[in-house]
């Protein structure tokens, strides 16, 4: 790689981590240190924000109850997208190319006011303030992206496996789960990472539909602004621990994450 | 690929069918259903037909809004998509470098959008914030919570900040895709940089484009957590977005029946839109 190449991407990264390191800066120091005056870094260190979050039910329980749905989210997303996702890329049916475009005009509603009716719906059958409720609630904008990824990579495996398969007399779903799947390996696994940021980052459906016993993390942390001001410390330290799960998804799929969308259909 | 024509994939399309219409179809007729009926309780409500189109497409305070929107999410794409793309093109194609680079690059995308809104909200703090805090020691007057330009140019730095990455990591996957041989011909014409991207890059980013131009309209179009925790649509309504107005109407004032006609007319705006990129650029692709 040449300087000239380096030098913006460097600042571009700079840009980047630089409230994140802010963030983190925080996050290890105490909330006179914090209002006291800018310290590049923590000059007393202290982990005792983060043990308020460890140490109290009501804070852990939020990171829980998120990565419950979205692990739950992203189960039913592939499930149902995988073999839709096999259909789309092997057959053409009656009205498959409306089907795909209305899948993609779900991302397209704008959520402030569908949130009364979801709420409505939710609560009408019984599933309100459940885990269930906001993953089903998430697989309207997960599942039709977890179509488009997974369909790129199955266009990349030629049909000759199918029809081998299928003379060597493997039934569908054996075929499928024996043969195809461990194929296209590290298209589910992108199709997960994609699954998983989403829901993950989602807040305004997970917190319509939650209120104590699925409550998510995103809407615990409002807890922080108290009657004698907003306690930044742990605020901070909470925001950093929304970061890591995510992190640690990715760091499982980056050799697969940059194909995952340059096969894709349009 | 050839495709058999099989109408027997319904199928296997059924599941998927059924878990976004439950999620999708019923909420819309919910949202149609307010939006034709004044509605004062469960059982005081009236049929009142298109009067809250009419009201709500002739309300100054909606046009407002619909104009910002329209600005913010043109300055949006006009920044993210260039600078995504130069990003992409700059970063390394392979080795453990490329992992580290795409590892940086996710971290934005994968915080919950209300934290981006506080990390920002600190940031750019004068007294608690290194970005505040920095151009104050500059000279600069910068006071996001009370100066309306700031507060703007704060969410729209925010949203670059957010969301480049992901223009990024669908263009350096759509390079990815380019055999080598198109490169090496390339050089045998001794075809110059400029050439090759104009020629060579950009037609083969065309399918990732549309998708990061539609991703980014849509979503910058709906923004809401972020500019709502950042600066909870103030100074006065400088920073206050469409979806925020609508919330307002719908949860504040409990104006359901003009909302909910205002949404879908919002959703109608989106749709356009969408697939007026969608043909533009499949146009385009023809030719």
């Amino acid at each position: 790689m040449t300087l000239r190449k380096a030098v913006p991407l460097l600042l571009y990264f700079f840009f980047l981590l630089v409230p994140i390191y802010w963030l983190l800066n925080m996050s290890f120091k105490s909330n006179t240190e914090i209002l006291g005056g800018l310290t590049l870094w923590p000059q007393a260190f202290t982990f005792d924000n983060y043990r308020v979050i460890f140490t109290d039910p009501s804070w852990y329980s939020g990171y829980l109850n998120s990565l419950y749905y979205v692990c739950l989210n992203t189960v039913i997303s592939l499930a149902v997208a995988l073999p839709a996702a096999y259909a789309f890329s092997r057959y053409r049916f009656l009205g498959d190319r409306h089907l795909f475009f209305w899948l993609l005009t779900n991302r397209m509603a704008p959520p402030a006011v569908f949130l009364l009716p979801f709420f409505q719906l939710y609560s009408s059958i019984g599933l309100f303030d459940t885990h269930i409720a906001v993953a089903l609630a998430h697989c309207l904008f997960n599942v039709p992206l977890a179509v488009w990824i997974l369909e790129g990579f199955m266009s990349g495996v030629p049909k000759e496996i199918d029809e081998t398969a299928y003379i060597d007399g493997y039934s569908f779903p054996r075929f499928f789960v024996k043969i195809f799947l461990p194929l296209i390996g590290s298209g589910i696994g992108v199709t997960a990472f994609f699954c998983f940021m989403f829901s993950w980052v989602e807040l305004l459906l997970a917190r319509t539909l939650t209120s104590v016993s699925a409550k998510p993390i995103a809407a615990v942390m409002t807890r922080t602004v108290s009657a004698s001001g907003i306690d930044w410390g742990v605020l901070a330290a909470a925001g950093v621990l929304t970061i890591l799960p995510g992190m640690l998804v990715i760091w499982f799929v980056r050799n697969h994450v940059a194909k995952g969308f340059a096969l894709g259909r349009v | 690929m050839n495709k058999v024509p099989n109408n027997k994939a319904w199928w296997l399309v059924l599941p998927v069918f059924l878990l976004v219409a439950f999620s999708a179809v019923v909420p819309m007729m919910t949202v149609v259903n307010y939006s034709v009926q004044d509605i004062f309780d469960a059982s005081n409500r009236y049929f009142v037909g298109a009067d809250w189109y009419r009201q709500v497409l002739r309300d100054p305070a909606l046009h407002d809004a619909l104009l910002r929107q329209f600005i913010y999410s043109g300055c949006v794409l006009l920044i993210e998509i260039p600078l995504g793309i130069a990003i992409a093109l700059t970063m390394p194609t392979k080795g453990r470098m490329a992992s580290v680079c795409l590892i940086i690059m996710a971290i934005p995308l994968l915080i919950p959008w209300n934290v981006v809104g506080t990390i920002w909200q600190i940031f750019g703090r004068a007294d608690i914030g290194l970005l505040g805090a920095t151009l104050a020691k500059l000279g600069v007057s910068y006071n996001y919570a009370g100066d309306p330009l700031d507060a703007w140019v704060t969410v729209l730095v925010m949203d670059v900040w957010h969301w480049t990455s992901l223009v990024a990591l669908l263009c350096y996957s759509g390079l990815r895709a380019i055999p080598d041989v198109y490169y090496q011909a390339a050089r045998i014409d001794r075809a110059s940089g400029w050439a090759v991207f104009r020629h060579i890059q950009l037609p083969k980013l065309k399918s990732v484009l549309l998708i990061a131009v539609m991703l980014r309209f849509m979503d910058s179009f709906m923004i809401y957590t972020e500019p709502f925790v950042l600066t909870g649509g103030g100074p006065g309504n400088a920073t206050t977005f469409l979806s925020q107005t609508l919330t307002r109407m719908a949860v504040g004032q409990f104006d359901l029946g003009p909302a909910a006609a205002f949404s879908l007319v919002y959703f109608l705006i989106i749709l356009l839109v969408s697939w007026l990129f969608y043909t533009a650029m499949t146009h385009a692709d023809k030719e």
